[in-house]
């Protein structure tokens, strides 16, 4: 069967023209980038060269960026790194209630460690509002970290508006950007941030792969101690061919991203309006403008998500929820629940993230499929009486 | 992570809707994850005729909602309160170790059902009195 990938928040298929790129580093070229020969000189520059490229991309200068083990590396760097660096002058952190867990997670072990969380609300379409970070400053205010965009809902952060309230009083900003590069424009000095994240696999990189951005001058206690790898920040023999692959994709990404947003962009309205159009009781999570290009986030009243997500698989569509029956945790998406929704409606939440593979043919597949499974399952629930309905509505 | 079975009686799950006149009903909300189950039974001479559900949860949910429904037609009211939520996940050639928990809202369901139609019965023997 045809399958339909639409999970690419999740994760990214790597392109081919990454692997290319890696496999001179993972076949003949397995020079240690530390040593001074020969193979280690060749392995060094190709280290070099994508450090170059992804700084260039970024708006950053080769020696603010380090390399590390993905997305949840470079979060745990960036704000355990700064906390610890930065005790001295103070011990209170700012977050959102929306973060990634590798950012919500990291920031609550260290309130174990007697720093001071503050977890901003956000609005009802998951928006931070920066009046409210200056609000919570505080003289003991060390570091912000607030997500560029949000990885369940799409929805797109304020960060440069924020960053202006930081920088005038001198406070460290942390952004997780890992749902935003390669995907729509992302350049620190714009953005005004001292610290961001990305992570390679979610750009049609490597997994196992991301970076972390650190303005020059910013102090950071490393997290894994060793050897003198990336200025002393991030010890360990580095990851050469994952490294050449995320240069390599974010090289690529950038080449056709205003191409992508607007032909993802197109696609994820029609199947935003299309969904809303073909099922009653259906609310769109996130904010309808502010909104990564890829990102479709709903709830439909009535049903849970994973046994929507398993009649979605049964037709070849691949997708993911925030009910708290997917969770593993059992607790629905504190995403949404952060949005105000009661815990019956998050569990309906359906997420379908599209790619630079997902065409208008796979849009109208899904639509074509979905009011079918949504009514099958509320002809099952016994929260929905299709009668009443009908006669109230 | 579903065994075949589960996904069978998730697919198609038997005795779906409801029983109008029912002579029992159980409604039985999930503590750990929030999903409900809603069964209905009827009962004739002792023995459970008709059993069904709605339910909104997971799969397990579903599956178990659905084999639970199978379990309980023809059994007496004794044999029907044997039934655990075990019994029920091991009909279904096992549960994932995380979705045992949805096996008791299909068990507990039952019993509910089973508790409001004995109840019927002692409120009818009363006024018959
Ligand atoms: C917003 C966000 N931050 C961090 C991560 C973690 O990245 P990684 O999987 O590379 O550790 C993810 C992806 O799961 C994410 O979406
Ligand atoms: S009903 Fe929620 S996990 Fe099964």
């Amino acid at each position: 069967m045809n399958r339909i990938y639409l999970d690419h928040a999740s994760t990214t298929p790597m392109r081919p023209e990454v692997l290319e790129a890696m496999l001179p580093f993972l076949k003949g070229e397995y020079g240690n980038p530390s040593s001074i020969y020969g193979e280690g000189r060749e392995a060094r520059k190709a280290l070099d060269r994508a450090r170059d490229r992804i700084a260039t991309i970024l708006g950053a200068s080769p020696r603010e960026i380090i390399f590390t083990s993905g997305g949840s590396e470079a979060d745990n760097l960036a704000i355990k790194g700064a906390a610890f660096a930065l005790r001295d002058r103070g011990n209170h952190i700012i977050t959102s209630a929306i973060e990634h867990h590798a950012v919500y997670n990291t920031c609550r072990y260290l309130e174990k460690h007697g720093f001071r969380i503050t977890v901003l609300p956000v609005d009802s379409y998951g928006l931070v509002d920066p009046s409210a970070v200056a609000a919570a400053l505080t003289p003991e205010t060390i570091l912000v970290s607030i997500m560029h965009a949000n990885n369940e809902i799409g929805t797109i952060q304020p960060i440069a508006e924020i960053s202006k309230i930081l920088k005038e009083r001198k406070i460290l900003f942390h952004t997780d950007a890992v749902q935003t590069v390669g995907h729509i424009p992302v350049n620190v000095q714009e953005l005004g941030v001292d610290l961001l994240s990305l992570s390679a696999h979610k750009f049609y990189g490597p997994k196992g792969v991301g970076a972390l951005y650190v303005r020059r001058g910013v102090r950071l206690d490393p997290l894994i101690h060793g050897g003198a790898q990336e200025h002393n920040r991030r010890a360990g023999t580095e990851n050469v061919a994952g490294i050449v692959g995320m240069a390599e994709a974010l090289v690529l990404a950038a080449s056709e991203m205003d191409k992508e947003i607007e032909r993802q962009q197109e696609l994820r309205d029609k199947l935003i309006t299309g969904i809303m159009e073909s099922i009653p009781h259906t609310r769109l999570n996130g904010h309808p403008k502010k909104r990564l290009p890829g990102n479709v986030n709903v709830c439909f009243e009535f049903i849970e998500g994973e046994s929507l997500l398993l009649n979605l698989d049964m037709q070849g569509i691949a997708a993911s929820s925030g009910s708290a029956c997917t969770s593993g945790s059992l607790e629905p998406s504190h995403v949404l629940l952060a949005l105000g929704l009661p815990h019956e409606i998050a569990h309906g939440s359906l997420r379908l993230t599209l790619g630079r593979g997902t065409s208008a043919a796979d849009i109208d597949n899904v639509l074509e499929a979905l009011p079918g499974i949504v009514d099958r399952l509320r002809q099952m629930s016994p929260l929905y009486d299709a009668d009443a309905f009908c006669k109230t509505h | 992570m579903y065994s075949e079975k589960v996904m069978d009686h998730f697919t198609n799950p038997r005795n779906v809707g409801e029983i109008p006149d029912a002579d029992g009903v159980g409604t039985e909300g999930n503590a750990v994850c929030g999903d409900i189950m809603k069964l209905w039974i009827k009962v004739e001479d002792g023995r459970i005729v008709d059993a069904r559900f709605k339910t909104f949860g997971c799969g397990a949910a579903i599956a178990t909602s659905s084999m639970i429904t199978e379990l309980v037609k023809g059994k007496t009211i004794e044999e029907a309160l044997q039934i655990s939520n075990t019994a029920v996940a091991e009909a279904l050639d096992g549960l994932p170790p995380v979705k045992m928990h949805c096996s008791n809202l299909a068990a507990d369901a039952l019993r509910k059902a089973i508790d409001d139609y004995l109840a019927k019965q002692k409120g009818a023997e009363d006024n018959n009195g």
